[in-house]
């Protein structure tokens, strides 16, 4: 119960934040994305801010097994940079510049109760869905037949 | 590139990055996980016992921010220019590419630089550069 209230919380501080930065106004993050037009560079300090107050955290946490509400840390374990890592973000960042909207914002335009952000939305949502489709297809495809010693 | 110094809110920027932070700090200290907004949505596509009440709560805490602000004092600005044919072509690009990536803006951008993990930092410069590029095209090429 703890949890899950921690993780309504940790939400909720978000989406405050993403308001107060500027990041939920598409616009917004459109001109700092238009360098070559009238550029805002506010966002880059929105990046600053975040990490300055979020780098503290994870070295605190990087180390522990456990929280502090007694959770297990599951933080990622280094992997390989791949191309599936890469193309998948330069995709994202395609549609990104396309709207100015990432996927918490989206959440965020959705509570305002914006017509176009649950448009956002919906679409990034059916995306998720073509990607979970893809990846099931991929798993029950037949593989190459496993080797035998004989 | 000129900078735009009338639209250019430094103060309201960084003040609004630190509280993201403390929200991504607060996410990792007390639930140990990453405040990556496109993976906690995707997991919700692949239900598991246990693993959807966080997931639940936390979007409804991003979608309950703006309600509950409005009830409070005005929103802030919040402008999309964007045609209907356009958000729903992105809003897929971001579904896809997102999973594809393994995190968006929050937990790449966020979390993974602040780790300082070499894949989120990489994923961060593709997806910053792309978005650049986008613009570049949508705006000085096609409509200039």
């Amino acid at each position: 119960m703890m949890y899950t209230t921690a993780s309504f919380a940790a939400g909720f501080v978000f989406g405050l934040g993403l308001l107060v930065a500027g990041m939920a106004n598409p616009a917004k993050v459109l001109a700092f994305l238009d360098l070559a037009g009238a550029w805002d560079p506010s966002l880059a300090l929105v990046m600053a801010g975040a990490i300055a107050v979020g780098a503290g955290a994870f070295a605190f946490v990087k180390d522990r097994t456990r929280t502090l509400l007694g959770a297990p840390v599951l933080l990622p374990s280094p992997r390989r940079i791949d191309t599936r890592l890469i193309l998948g973000s330069l995709v994202f960042g395609v549609g990104w510049g396309l709207a100015g909207i990432c996927p918490g914002p989206a959440l965020v335009l959705a509570g305002t109760g914006s017509a176009k952000g649950l448009a956002f939305l919906a679409a990034m949502i059916a995306g998720n869905g073509v990607f979970e489709f893809l990846e099931k297809k991929k798993r029950v495809a037949p593989g190459p037949a496993p080797m035998r010693s004989s | 590139m000129s900078i735009a110094w009338n639209a250019f809110t430094p103060a309201s920027a960084l003040i609004g990055g630190a509280i993201i932070g403390a929200a991504a700090a607060l996410f990792a200290v007390l639930n140990g996980r990453i405040a990556g907004v496109s993976g906690i949505l995707g997991g919700l596509a692949r239900p598991q016992a246990g693993d959807l009440s966080w997931r639940i709560a936390f979007v409804a805490g991003l979608v309950a921010a703006p309600l509950v602000w409005a009830f409070l004092a005005a929103l802030p600005e919040i402008r999309v220019d964007s045609s209907y044919p356009a958000l729903v072509a992105a809003g897929l690009l971001v579904g896809i590419g997102t999973r594809y990536g393994g995190g968006c803006t929050s937990g790449h951008g966020v979390c993974g630089v602040s780790r300082l993990s070499p894949r989120s930092i990489a994923a961060t410069f593709a997806f910053i550069a792309a978005g650049f590029a986008t613009v570049f095209v949508a705006r000085h090429l096609i409509a200039p």
